[in-house]
């Protein structure tokens, strides 16, 4: 059976879950029935894909591209591009290659788990909660799979914009909550004005090349399109715009200010759509676009250099969070930008395996973290964490899987494809190496400065109600509670929480509604839950053994497997030039420039020892940021402390996330206030006034028209009446009414015409 | 003494008259449909007289088509004054000014 032809089927499995619970779970199904509808058509979708993926492997590596074309979508329209009137076409197409094969066994495979984790997360949401929730779920892993498998711009537009929606129902999913809803908006509105930027390229693209499809369009730049390394061309702005929609959707400077705040939503949620697939969406497209933007090295200048200082900027922010999912969205903010450094020096395949790793390891890094906050029934604040491990040992494991592979401790997944980044950077750019081993080490204190605080120490929550527990044990959970703590003082006087008050409290306030019953304190999960996180651990573990560099030996079989999508075909491009003999000549040069690209993507070679002392030294750069955590926040947690006070400045600005969001609120939000409210005052006072001005005018002619019609038209009329009327006054005092009268008359006319006969007559 | 047709006309216009005084003077209706039978009356003397001076049958046979036509006015005048009379009781031709202005 040929899996690959099934392909579409591949975002309408999801699709049709979401309909269901949709339209009927919400009203109809048990919560059993909606957990279950929503998982299998994901167990579906990730079984398709797996077929399909694997029927690609046995493809030979240059016929792995399968175009499946499901209906036309636009027909085909004269529309005008440079010089010429083109064609506009657009299929409802769908294009399997390595890159999108990849995305899309990410998408299903982690999806699947978190749609399986959810059944747990969410087991005390109300029936009809759940099924929406899980009804969003499907929905954005149809747009999502929609995404990634579109073979042109607009069908991938449509699982751009998709996500878009569902990342802001499912982070606004507790709507009552105003923070929530609030995110949402943000979440939405930030991401649109990227879309802005991606809808000019789009524009742009269809502009320059007269069609939407990747390969179409990689095909044409490769054969006629010189690199424009000397001007900023049409490539470049192109390439910039659509840099700017993926600023957006992956969580960059300037625009990744939502994804922070995007925590508000569900766990599973900030897993699945905020670290693992959707914010990877911009990395995706760039990859996608991987010749298009070779072909503009001032773009790619612009992606390396934004992509090293979001990853600088969100880990120095990551270093001084105390919410638990807070440190993980700046982590995932850093992260992308290790992905955006990787493809701003042309390494895409390198990106691509960092996204597939990332996927893992912050999935599971999430889920991890959902079912800490579940254990503590809706707690967030690491403060009021720690010494966890006893309670949730299958968590702790498992997060300390995923916090030594974002660490890039060999030989978990992350290692690889940080290595592989920070080596082509080295090659690329030193000063932005040194970057992004900056945040590297830092990456890796603040990761394990989380695991310290929620995992390791004291125990510093609130107490809970233990039945039958002995007062010994009851008088050390106060004891640990004791004013004397630093951590829970403070927390105290910022949330309003009293300290050892009870846990139900806490629940309403932060989940609003998780609660079940009296809390019997830190519990592990149920097996749902802990089943995904085993999962997502062994492949956090072995998913960077696909891309094992050559230095040590290894075939770095993801890179060699993905390599066809980022470069342009020239066979397509023969078959769709108009003259042969132009079209050949342009295949020579066009072979000549993609070798081109690909050497200068390389930037030089090294040999396989300075790549091992590179490894080793990004191995030490992990664990010293480690050992530091350990000792900061473990052995000696005064260290840290004092040093929050003795550079008291420096962490109020990283607290506060130096300022950004009040920065656009000052000026990107008070500004559109501002020019709103001014709109207001010109429609109010301009535009109403010359509206309401001629209706005045109408008013004041239709009541001289009024005036005339009523006394000159109509006095008019009336005179003729009135004159009638008077002069009938003599005549109709002739009828009596008195039949003999009329007789009289009639007789005295007789009288007179017989007279007149006789008399005149004669 | 020989009647001629002058006597027929004297007689005819002295009973047209009779008639027309009956009608403009009276004030009960059915002298007053009584005085119109004079008035055709006298019409139909003046059809006979002519009608046997000038030996033609003519006006015989109008003068009984005059009779006819009286027969049928009286009734429908009676059933007129029938139905005013059980309107308004009365048949007093002053109190019939329904067709004033």
């Amino acid at each position: 059976m040929d899996f690959i032809r099934l392909v579409p089927l591949l975002p309408l499995l999801p699709g049709i879950g979401a309909a269901l619970n949709g339209l009927f779970g919400v009203r109809f199904f048990g919560k059993r029935v909606a957990g279950l509808v929503a998982c299998t058509t994901m167990a579906l979708a990730l079984a398709l894909s797996l077929a399909a993926f694997w029927q690609l492997l046995q493809l030979p590596a240059e016929g792995r591209e399968r175009l499946v074309t499901v209906a036309t979508w636009i027909p085909a329209t004269a529309l005008q591009m440079a010089g010429r009137i083109g064609t506009f076409q657009v299929d409802w197409a769908f294009r399997l290659d390595p890159l999108s094969a990849m995305m899309s066994l990410v998408v299903t495979g982690v999806g699947f788990l978190i749609h399986v984790y959810s059944i747990g997360y969410m087991a005390d949401e109300p029936r009809g909660a759940y099924a929406r929730y899980f009804s969003y779920l499907n929905l954005f892993c149809f747009f999502m799979l929609t995404l990634v498998l579109g073979s042109n711009f607009l069908v991938m537009f449509v699982g751009w914009e998709g996500v878009g929606l569902c990342s802001y129902l499912l982070i606004g999913y507790w709507y009552e909550k105003k923070s929530a809803s609030d995110a949402g908006k943000k979440a939405f509105i930030v991401n649109r004005i990227g879309d802005w930027g991606f809808l000019l390229g789009l524009f742009l693209v269809y502009f320059t090349f007269g069609t939407l499809d990747f390969r179409e369009v990689a095909n044409r730049i490769g054969a006629s399109f010189p690199i424009e390394s000397a001007q900023f061309g049409v490539l470049s702005l192109i390439s910039l715009l659509l840099f700017i929609g993926a600023t957006g959707k992956s969580a960059q400077i300037p625009l990744y200010v939502w994804l922070p705040d995007a925590m508000e939503g569900p766990t599973p949620v900030s897993a699945l759509i905020h670290a693992a697939t959707m914010v990877t969406a911009g990395v995706y497209m760039v990859g996608r676009n991987a010749v298009l933007f070779s072909h503009a090295p001032m773009t790619m200048e612009i992606v390396m250099i934004v992509g090293a200082l979001t990853a600088l900027m969100a880990a120095t922010i990551g270093l001084v969070q105390y919410d638990i999912k807070r440190v993980l969205a700046y982590s995932t903010v850093s992260q992308l930008g290790y992905m955006f450094l990787a493809m701003g020096v042309g390494a895409y395949a390198a990106g691509a395996f960092h996204l597939m790793t990332h996927a893992f390891f912050k999935a599971l890094l999430f889920l991890c973290s959902g079912a800490v906050i579940h254990a503590m029934a809706g707690e967030q604040d690491m403060r009021r964490m720690g010494g966890l491990k006893q309670h949730l040992p299958v968590t702790y494991v498992t997060m300390l899987v995923g916090t030594l592979a974002i660490a890039g401790i060999p030989p978990l997944a992350g290692f690889f494809s940080k290595d592989e980044i920070l080596l082509r950077t080295f090659l690329a750019n030193k000063a932005i190496w040194g970057l992004a081993v900056v945040t590297a080490l830092m990456t890796a204190f603040y990761m394990f400065r989380l695991m310290s605080l929620t995992f390791f120490g004291q125990y510093r929550g609130p107490a809970w109600e233990h039945s039958a527990a002995p007062a010994v044990h009851e008088a050390a959970v106060h004891g640990s509670l004791h004013p004397s703590d630093p951590f829970a003082h403070g927390q105290a006087a910022r949330d309003d929480h009293e300290v050892g008050h009870g846990p139900a409290d806490a629940v309403q306030t932060v989940t609003g509604g998780h609660g079940h019953g009296p809390w019997h304190g830190p519990h592990e999960a149920p097996r749902v839950m802990t089943v995904p996180l085993m999962v997502l651990a062994a492949g956090a573990i072995v998913a960077g053994f696909v891309g094992v560099p050559p230095a040590l030996r290894g075939g770095n079989a993801i890179e060699r497997f993905l390599e066809p999508s980022f470069t342009a075909h020239q066979v397509v491009a023969a078959g769709a030039g108009a003259t042969v003999q132009a079209a050949e000549a342009g295949l020579a040069e066009a072979g000549e420039g993609s070798q081109g690209v690909a050497e200068a993507g390389e930037g030089g070679h090294m040999s396989a020892g300075g790549e091992l002392g590179l490894m080793v030294l990004s191995v030490l750069v992990g664990v010293l940021g480690i050992w530091i955590a350990y000792r900061f926040y473990v052995r000696r947690p005064e260290i840290a402390e004092h040093l929050k006070v003795r550079w008291a400045t420096a962490h109020r600005i990283l607290s506060n996330k130096y300022y950004v969001d009040e920065f656009y609120g000052a000026t990107a939000v008070a500004g559109t206030i501002a020019s709103a409210n001014g709109l207001w005052t010109i429609d109010r006072t301009v535009v109403d006034g010359a509206v309401n001005g001629s209706g005045w005018l109408t008013i004041f002619i239709s009541w001289m028209s009024h005036l005339i019609d009523k006394y000159i038209v109509d006095g008019l009329v009336n005179l003729v009446g009135s004159i009638l009327e008077e002069s009938s006054f003599v005549f109709r005092r002739l009828q009596t009414g008195l039949v003999q009268n009329y007789a009289l008359l009639m007789l005295l006319g007789v009288f007179a015409f017989v007279s007149v006969y006789l008399f005149v007559r004669r | 003494m020989v009647i001629t047709p002058t006597h027929y006309l004297v007689l005819s216009a002295a009973l047209f008259v009779i008639g027309i005084i009956g009608v403009m003077t009276r004030r009960n209706i059915i002298v007053i449909f009584m005085s119109i039978e004079l008035i055709l009356n006298a019409v139909n003397i003046n059809l006979i007289a002519f009608s046997s001076q000038l030996q033609n049958a003519v006006g015989q046979v109008f003068a009984i088509f005059v009779v006819c036509v009286a027969a049928a006015e009286a009734a429908v005048g009676l059933g007129i004054i029938l139905a005013f009379y059980r309107n308004k009781e009365t048949i007093n031709i002053d109190e019939m000014n329904l067709m004033r202005w």
